[in-house]
């Protein structure tokens, strides 16, 4: 089955590259904020010619420090508007940035390097730059890092450090100089060449690096915002890893060409309160973002007063039943639109923007499933938020939902100029302007993903739901497995279940090639430490609240209503979890456990946990493990736990038939 | 060496191993006893500061080390012995005069207003800097608008050093032990001492609070240049963040130098394994 979207036009000349669009949006925004940043308490501001004149002078710096035509420019930092200017002053000096995550570790960081072969660097600061030099031996191409934050730094051999702002004042000082050369750089760069390089998180073996070209991302940028009307009036907080390809659609490619302002948040931990005085009007955050700011909402609601308790309940009901008819724009009677209007002065206006997102025009979530109640709640409070399917290699997006067709459970049709095949085994096949171009130096690994007519393997399983055209994905192609018995097993379709009770951070479940299916459980701190607050249970550890019977209880609880709820459906019957374990740490990306981006790494963890695996299908009612853990400094420890291993009720099929007949 | 030669010995200013310059003395305390009625807290020790160096006084449970450091601080007047802060012999001191003398410190047990903000908390330190009357603070007017202003930019700006920006509005009474003790070394901090005295900075943390701690009390000492004496009851923390050690037992002192001195040192082995003392 193939479906595609009208195609698009292909990009104006004049508009081909980033140089390009920063000179349009230096003359024809000069006066609107382009960047933002909390510093010092105070919200500073760039405007687009402002950000010309730094963008210029950082780009006249990268001269004097010797740039080449064709260097690779790693980029290392929190979201800074720094940062995106060293990205974009990189490609007008011809050279391409290489975003890489920050809070990599040293040899992560070692493998991006030398796999792109970066000559510069331009880093956040000491721990950036430490753990470079940590490495340098093994990327001895490098041979220049810029840092921004000069804290700490004085006692280092400045023979190949610069102070980013220096640098700059170098730049600006022989600006004049340079004009020629950097005029003949920047207009040598059309849409064919390199944009940037993205590694991928590596959900199987080490990152590969993901090569888009100008015109994958800039045409991807202007099919999307025409898609949601996206113009220079809209406002992001870029608060996701500059090294992920959403942020850099987002905070790049989109801001660029519609030329609406990026705001940083002073740090990583105000990025909530941020957000609220930034009064977004468009946004992505991923379905763990919306579950923490739920769970956080209700549990303050716990601690209030009796009759604001009364008053949200009974207005969130209301919501919950109207919201979404009035979003989508379905008829709704005069009375109930009356009580939604009070319930939007009394309950959602002030919630809304307690939680800074009562400006928000379009709302994207993807990465994984969110919860239906999750997302309908977000809904229901007259916040337009959509689900989006996409990838690194589309840069990003594959599909999404229009305006007034959105479901919690499908993730839209395919975008704009993008042509999706279901293989036969289920598996989504596409083809859109945004396809990368290859992975960098991996011509192997570029042909197992792309073949000859362009068309990618997302390696997802899903389905054209019949009747309105929307995808919905199920499960990783290669993770949908089979029984002993022949019957299928989505191991992940089955931990989103598990996941969307606000008890549960993360769960693996296993069964392929086995008997039955298990699963390990996380639990989540903030929502089972509340409880148990409440409750006075004391615990001293993570550890010993996840061992705790009551827990444990809980936690059988949700297993089994998850039971019930694939009993429903005949081919998921057979996903039931029988027995299941509470682990006793948190799945960890510095353990490698989980992806940089917070996805489970299902083999790692199979590895590594072996034995509580066994104890799964052996039938034994406890175990004995000892884990080896990894500190945010790089150091290892080991903790030991004993863990109990549940049996939990599953549904049987007889009873089920019977009384459904 | 010997633990108790006289600091004479030392020449007038070294290059720290890890290449600072350790310039001349800020303050010498020059044989100083310290009494209270008929128990003598102090027993004639004599050491000095020097500008630009982390130095660290510690010592077992009793040895004086609160004392002395109120000594430093001006609090207490010993009864014999002689105090030069920046080359001036200090006398008896009101208590406005302590505030004044430029040398900040924070408390054991944290001493921060609770029901006020981290800013506020912070802002409290500048005090001492503000001019402005009264009146002209009621009106929010001319130069207290101004110099609210300046002072604000220096708290935001400490707030920045210490990573608190997302606590700046919060009640400190709220927060984890923890972040309350950097609250309170910002405030010490904002006040721009030339001598920061901290008493026990690391008491009650767990081990990564107490490496943060670490970090960020280095990170003053190198950025700001500001010489540092503290009182510490973990040994280890200690040994990996002074420049100089004196360590003190039953209010006299039983060694001071390079923590690797100190530590080989037989008197403070004895005093920290328990030899009976008779």
């Amino acid at each position: 089955m193939t479906t595609t979207q009208t195609p698009s036009t292909a990009l104006p000349d004049n508009l081909n590259s980033f140089p390009k669009l920063l000179e349009r949006n230096a003359n024809k925004y000069g006066s609107r904020p382009a960047y933002r940043e909390k510093e010092f308490g105070i919200w500073q501001s760039w405007t687009w010619a402002e950000a010309h004149e730094e963008i210029y002078a950082l780009a006249c710096g990268y001269l004097t420090l010797g740039v080449e035509q064709g260097d690779k420019i790693a980029v290392a930092g929190r979201n800074r508007p720094h940062f995106y200017w060293a990205m974009i002053a990189a490609q007008i000096v011809g050279a391409i940035p290489v975003p890489v995550y920050q809070d990599s570790v040293a040899d992560e960081m070692a493998h991006v390097m030398e796999n792109c072969g970066a000559r510069f660097a331009v880093v956040q600061d000491q721990e950036q730059v430490d753990k470079l030099l940590e490495v340098a031996d093994r990327i001895p191409e490098l041979k220049q890092i810029v840092y921004l934050d000069p804290r700490g730094m004085r006692k280092y051999d400045h023979a190949l450090l610069h102070n980013y702002r220096k640098l700059q004042a170098e730049g600006r000082n022989k600006r004049n100089d340079f004009d020629a050369e950097i005029k003949r750089r920047a207009d040598a760069v059309t849409g064919d060449d390199t944009a940037v390089i993205l590694y991928t998180s590596g959900t199987t073996g080490r990152p590969k690096g993901v090569v888009l070209t100008n015109n994958n991302v800039l045409m991807t940028a202007k099919n999307t915002c025409e898609f949601d009307n996206l113009t220079e009036n809209e406002s992001i907080l870029a608060y996701l890893p500059m090294a992920w390809v959403g942020d850099y659609v987002f905070s790049m490619a989109q801001a660029m060409w519609a030329g609406f302002c990026v705001n940083c948040p002073e740090s990583p931990d105000t990025m909530q309160k941020d957000l609220q005085e930034v009064g977004a009007t468009y946004f992505f955050a991923p379905p763990r973002f919306f579950e923490g700011l739920l769970t956080s909402v209700m549990i303050r609601m716990e601690d209030a007063s009796k009759m604001k308790r009364k008053m949200f309940k009974k207005y969130i009901d209301h919501a919950k039943r109207i919201g979404p008819a009035l979003l989508d724009g379905r008829s709704v009677s005069t009375a109930d639109k009356l009580k939604y209007k009070f319930g939007r002065a009394l309950v959602y206006g002030p919630l809304l923007n307690a939680t800074g997102l009562s400006k928000i025009r379009v709302g994207y979530t993807a990465g994984e499933a969110i919860g239906p109640e999750i997302f309908e709640f977000y809904r229901a409070l007259g916040i337009n938020l959509k689900q989006l399917y996409g990838q690194t290699e589309a840069t990003v997006f594959i599909t999404q939902q229009p305006d007034g067709e959105v479901q919690a459970d499908t993730v839209g049709v395919p975008s704009p100029g993008v042509e999706i095949r279901i293989a036969d085994n289920g598996e989504v096949f596409y083809r859109s302007p945004g396809t990368f171009a290859e992975y960098y130096k991996n011509a192997e690994a570029t042909a197992e993903t792309k073949d000859s007519e362009g068309w990618v393997a997302t390696g997802d399983a899903g389905f054209f739901e019949p009747g309105n055209g929307h995808l919905r994905i199920i499960d990783r192609a290669k993770d949908v497995g089979k029984l002993n018995n022949g019957s299928m097993v989505a191991p992940k379709y089955v931990e989103n279940k598990l996941k969307f009770f606000p008890d549960i951070l993360e769960a693996v479940v296993f069964g392929n090639e086995r008997d039955y299916c298990t699963a390990f459980i996380n639990i989540d701190l903030t929502a089972v430490g509340n409880w148990a607050e409440r409750n006075n249970i004391a615990y001293a550890s993570y550890q010993e609240l996840a061992a705790h019977p009551e827990v444990y209880g809980t936690i059988q609880n949700h297993v089994e209503e998850v039971n019930r709820s694939l009993a429903d459906d005949p081919r998921l019957y057979d996903c039931q979890i029988r027995r299941f374990l509470v682990l006793h740490k948190e799945l960890d990306a510095d353990d490698g456990e989980m992806t940089r981006t917070r996805k489970v790494r299902r083999r790692i963890i199979e590895e590594k946990y072996a034995p509580l695996l066994t104890a799964l299908y052996d039938g034994s009612e406890s175990i004995f493990i000892e884990t080896e853990v990894t500190y945010e400094d790089g150091r290892k420890g080991v903790i030991s736990a004993t863990l109990e291993v549940r049996d939990a009720a599953v549904v049987a099929p007889s009873a089920q038939k019977v009384a459904a007949e | 060496m010997d633990g108790s030669s006289p600091i004479t010995a030392e020449p007038d200013s070294y290059t720290t191993e890890d290449g600072r310059k350790i310039g001349g003395v800020v303050m010498e305390m020059k044989n100083i006893t310290l009494r209270f009625g008929g128990v003598t807290a102090i027993k004639d020790i004599s050491f000095d500061i020097r500008e630009g160096e982390v130095r660290a006084i510690i010592g077992p449970n009793g040895a004086g080390k609160s004392s002395m450091l109120n000594v430093i601080n001006g609090f207490y007047h010993p009864q014999e012995g002689e105090i030069w802060y920046l080359g001036k012999k200090r006398g008896p001191m009101k208590p406005y005069e302590i505030a004044r003398q430029g040398i900040a410190r924070t408390f054991q047990n944290i001493a921060l207003f609770r029901g006020m903000t981290t800013l506020d908390n912070i802002m409290t330190g500048r005090l001492t800097k503000m001019k402005s009357g009264i009146f002209s603070q009621a009106i929010w007017k001319g130069r207290a608008e101004a110099e609210e202003i300046e002072q604000r930019e220096k708290a935001e700006r400490v707030i920045d050093f210490l990573e608190i920006q997302h606590i700046r509005k919060a009640p400190v009474g709220s927060l984890p032990y923890g972040l309350q003790k950097r609250v309170e070394l910002g405030r010490a901090l904002v006040a721009e001492p030339s001598l920061l005295l901290l008493d026990e900075p690391m008491a009650g943390m767990n081990v990564e609070e107490k490496e943060d701690m670490s970090r960020f009390i280095l990170d003053v000492n190198e950025e700001f240049g500001t010489t540092i004496a503290l009182i510490e009851h973990d040994m280890g923390v200690v040994m990996d963040i002074s420049d100089r050690v004196v360590v003190m037992d039953y209010g006299a002192k039983i060694g001071d130098g390079t923590p690797s001195e100190v530590r080989n040192n037989q008197k403070v082995i004895d005093a920290y394994l328990g030899v009976s003392h008779d």
